[in-house]
This record gives structure tokens, C-alpha cells and sequence, in this order.
């Protein structure tokens, strides 16, 4: 156990980093999987095949190559953030990928709740004149919030154990500075026990909000 | 009865005899090399063979063939050549070199590929004879097999782009150059020793990934194992070079059995003859030389 107390400060760098990029794809999912989820709903077929389109090849390629794909093809295409060091470059690249895989997911959880609106709802928006944008925004969204917080935070928790593969591609959160700390203190056991343990503060703590959510914005029918 | 390195001529002179008879007796093989022909008795810078019945030498002697594990995908050191489907490289030459001692054709060794986590079970199930693998010599691996060597000091290094546009002179520029970021593997000796020299470090899965945020300018250089920069800057012809300035010491030995002491000492005694005789150098400059430098002395054997 002195293993993880001694080398504290880079466990706790390395959960910093996890947390930051759960934070920031996890609102870049949350909005781009909203948006993705209105033009999967939308009345215009091209943007509908836009969304099935992204969703499909996003959900369906294993997360590695997406970081793998932000990583060494965006430089490569010339991607660069002028003013980030190489190790923030990286950070930003590994959040663009995360929020890129994450966001299908949650569009599929916000269409979920939206197909299980009664379709009497949107019918009654219409036939008092609000459009499709009020319709969604004011009428339907609010409903299927209720509906889509579980499934959502499922998605959350998912991204938080996935910003684990973030760790191969230059980002020393917190799986990689475990490593890091295997090699310095050959102590596998207790510095896996620890990372496990500071996942598990991460993950059960949304569980907690989920349920509290749940409670807030839950409505007796 | 068991002869030892320090024995007389005359004394080896007569193993040498039994021991070509007993490479006849053993081998049906018409390419089996006779007593007349036999290499050890040409080249003179070569110890005479002082082994005796019941020796692992004698043995693999009489067998007229010796199962060598080698990697079969470190370039320059061991890797399988695609065309022919046998193995080259430094450690692949160090093995034919002990082979040829003990008169065995070249065309009669068993290659076996290994890998770094199977190097200590190979010798302790008899899969292999020796291991010629990269094989780094250290306390807690001397508890489990015999080293014989060390045939090479493998060290740190850093791979630059080619023609070293920075100017880095070896670690402690990136000292003086906190702004400069080299890249290394996370969770590997290597990034626990550079870190002693700078903080400004990019951590990669593997050293190859590294290869990329240089041609992208995030990183300037990479470090680690000279061995495994070799060959990432091999299989990169022209685009990467090394610096050829290790800060580290890293002596690669060859892996015996535990308990068998004549085989290790009798290795030792092939090497010494082979850093005399330039046959070391020879191998070397066939095979690493193209990317590494032959390095200034050969290494000491460690007789312990």
C-alpha cells in the first residue's frame, strides 16, 4: 500500500485527467448526441441520413481505432491547436475522439425516449402552431429527459471506464499513470487495487446522481 | 572426468579427438563436418573444444544439431526473413558462431521462436538449448537460468528525425531544453529513466507510436532500448537516425539452464575467442552495424 501512498500525487494527476475528460467529452457527447438525436427526428430525409449515417459508423467501430484515428490521422491531416503543448495536443485529440464514439450512443438513448412520447403529444404541438424545432424543444424533450436519465447515465459511466484506452495514446490519465506506477514500484497488485477503487468513486457517484435525477424530474402519472 | 577452460593443448588436443569421433559416431549425415575439416581446428584464435562425455557440449556435439531460441521479430537482432523464412540478426550470428564450435552446420540448427515471458520456461522445460534473445542479464533472471556473456552492452539511447535538426547531443539537452518534449513507452524503464532528465515527456502505448508526433513536430525525439530504436529507425529507412550515445548499461546475455555451469563457462570461453578473433565485430558489422556503431570495446565476460 505504500506503493500507491508514496507516488499519490501521480495516481491523483492521472485521476484528474480521467475526470477532465470525462467532463469534457461528456458534454461534447451530451450536446452533439442531442443534436444528432433532432435530425434522426427531423422531418428532412437528408439530415435524417446524416445522423443514421454517423451513428452507424461511430457506434459501430471499436473505440481504439476512433483514438487511434484522432490521434495520429488528424495531425496527420494537418489538425493542430497552436499554443497547446504536446501532452494538452493529445488531451484535446483524445476528447475530440471520446466525444465522437460517445455521442451516438447518446443520441440513441435521447431517440429512445423521444419514440416513447405518445405521438398524440407532438400532434397537439403542431395543431396549436408550434414547429418542429418548438415542438421537440418544448413539448417532447422535457417528457423524454424523464425518461432517458438511466440510460444515459449508463452511457456516462461507459465513457468514464473508456477514457481508460485514452491512456495508449499519449494521455497519462489515470490507467496510464497506474502503469507508470507498476513500473516504478514493481507493486501490481495494491496500484491496480487503488485505480479500481478511484474508478469505482467516479462511476458510483454518477449512479447517485442518476438516481437523484430520477427522483427530481420524476412525474406521478 | 571433466575438462576445464585451463587445460593444456595436450589434454585438448585429445578431447578435440574424442569429440571428433564422437560428431561421426553420431551423425549419419553425410554434411556432418569430420575431424579433418572440423572449423574449430582452423580458425586458431578459437579455443580447442575441452568437453567430455556427459557434457551438455558433448551432447549437442554428438546430436550434430542445437535448438537455439531466438526472437524472430526484432530486426537486425533476431527476425524472420520473409523470403527464406530463417531467422537473422546479431543474436541469430552469436548462435551460429557457438554452433560452429561445437561442428554443427548452420543448416542443422533449430531455430525456436521466442518471445521475451518465455524465455525462462523454454530453459527450464528443455524446449530450447540456449536463448539468444535480447536477453538482458539481472539478479532476479540469474535465479532461474544461467547467463552466460555478456556478448553486448545495450543502452538508452534517443532516435532523432534524420539529420538531427534540433542539435540533441544525448539526455541532458532536454535538461537544458525543458520546452522540447520526447516521447517514450508509458510504464516502461525507459520513461522512469529519461524522467531523471526532464518532466517534458510525451507517454506513448508503444515506442513505435512514437514515430508519429516526431513526423508531426509534437515530439522531437524518442528514447529507449538501442536495440528496439534500431529498429524502428531500420524498418524507417532515412527518416530516423540514432544518436548513438546510450546512457544506460543493459549487458544482453545468453540463457543456459540454471544448473549448467561447464555450458556457461564453455560459452564464455567461445565469446572471449570471438571478440579476439574479430568474428564479434564481423557479426556485428553484418547485421546491427548498419544502424549502431560497433562499439568502442568489446564487453567483458562475467564469469560469476
Amino acid at each position: 500500500m505504500t506503493a500507491v501512498l508514496d507516488n499519490l500525487d501521480i495516481l491523483v494527476s492521472g485521476f484528474l485527467l480521467t475526470l477532465a475528460l470525462l467532463a469534457i467529452a461528456g458534454v461534447g457527447a451530451l450536446v452533439l448526441g442531442s443534436i444528432v438525436a433532432g435530425l434522426r427526428v427531423s422531418p428532412i430525409a437528408p439530415l435524417r441520413a446524416i445522423a443514421v449515417g454517423y451513428t452507424e459508423i461511430f457506434r459501430n467501430t471499436p473505440l481504439t481505432l476512433v483514438l487511434l484515428g484522432s490521434a495520429f490521422v488528424l495531425p496527420f491531416l494537418g489538425v493542430r491547436f497552436p499554443g497547446l503543448s504536446p501532452q494538452q495536443f493529445y488531451f484535446v485529440l483524445a476528447a475530440i475522439g471520446l466525444t465522437l464514439y460517445t455521442a451516438p450512443f447518446i443520441a440513441e438513448a435521447i431517440r429512445s425516449g423521444i419514440n416513447s412520447i405518445p405521438v398524440g403529444q407532438a400532434e397537439a404541438a403542431r395543431s396549436i402552431g408550434l414547429d418542429f424545432g418548438q415542438t421537440l424543444t418544448l413539448v417532447i424533450l422535457p417528457q423524454a429527459v424523464r425518461v432517458v436519465v438511466p440510460p444515459i447515465i449508463n452511457v456516462l459511466i461507459a465513457l468514464t471506464k473508456n477514457t481508460s484506452v485514452a491512456g495508449g495514446f499519449f494521455v497519462v490519465e489515470m490507467f496510464a499513470s497506474g502503469r507508470l506506477l507498476i513500473e516504478r514500484t514493481a507493486q501490481a497488485v495494491p496500484v491496480l487495487l487503488a485505480v479500481a477503487v478511484l474508478y469505482l468513486v467516479v462511476t458510483v457517484t454518477l449512479g447517485l446522481i442518476a438516481s437523484f435525477v430520477e427522483k427530481k424530474v420524476a412525474v406521478l402519472r | 572426468m571433466r575438462f576445464r577452460s585451463t587445460r593444456t593443448a595436450k589434454f585438448s588436443l585429445g578431447a578435440l579427438a574424442v569429440v571428433g569421433a564422437l560428431v561421426l559416431a553420431g551423425c549419419t549425415d553425410s554434411s556432418a563436418p569430420d575431424p579433418e575439416t572440423d572449423p574449430t581446428e582452423e580458425s586458431s584464435g578459437m579455443p580447442e573444444v575441452p568437453y567430455a562425455d556427459g557434457t551438455t557440449m558433448a551432447d549437442l556435439a554428438a546430436a550434430g544439431t542445437i535448438r537455439i531460441g531466438v526472437k524472430t521479430d526484432q530486426p537486425l537482432f533476431g527476425l524472420t526473413n520473409a523470403a527464406t523464412g530463417d531467422p537473422e540478426g546479431f543474436d541469430v550470428e552469436m548462435g551460429k558462431i557457438i554452433a560452429d564450435q561445437l561442428g554443427i552446420d548452420e543448416a542443422n540448427i533449430e531455430w525456436v521462436n521466442t518471445v521475451s515471458s518465455n524465455r525462462e520456461p523454454f530453459l527450464q522445460t528443455d524446449q530450447v538449448d540456449i536463448v539468444i534473445a535480447t536477453y538482458t542479464i539481472n539478479d532476479a533472471r540469474k535465479l532461474l537460468v544461467g547467463f552466460a556473456g555478456p556478448y553486448y552492452i545495450a543502452g538508452q539511447d534517443i532516435l532523432v528525425a534524420a539529420g538531427n535538426p534540433e542539435g540533441i547531443t544525448g539526455p541532458e539537452w532536454f535538461s537544458e531544453n525543458p520546452d522540447k518534449t520526447i516521447c517514450t513507452q508509458t510504464g516502461s524503464t525507459s520513461i522512469t529513466n529519461i524522467g531523471e532528465y526532464t518532466s517534458n515527456i510525451l507517454a506513448s502505448g508503444s515506442y513505435a507510436d512514437c514515430l508519429e508526433p516526431i513526423r508531426n513536430g509534437q515530439a522531437v525525439a524518442v528514447t529507449t532500448d538501442n536495440v528496439i530504436l534500431s529498429g524502428l529507425a531500420y524498418a524507417n529507412e532515412g527518416e530516423f537516425e540514432l544518436l548513438n550515445a546510450p546512457f544506460t548499461e543493459e549487458p544482453y546475455g545468453i540463457g543456459v539452464p540454471l544448473e549448467d555451469t561447464e555450458l556457461r563457462s564453455w560459452i564464455n570461453d567461445v565469446l572471449d575467442a570471438a571478440f579476439t578473433s574479430g568474428e564479434w565485430a564481423r557479426a556485428w558489422e553484418d547485421t546491427v552495424g548498419v544502424v549502431i556503431d560497433l562499439p568502442d570495446s568489446t564487453p567483458t565476460v562475467d564469469r560469476y
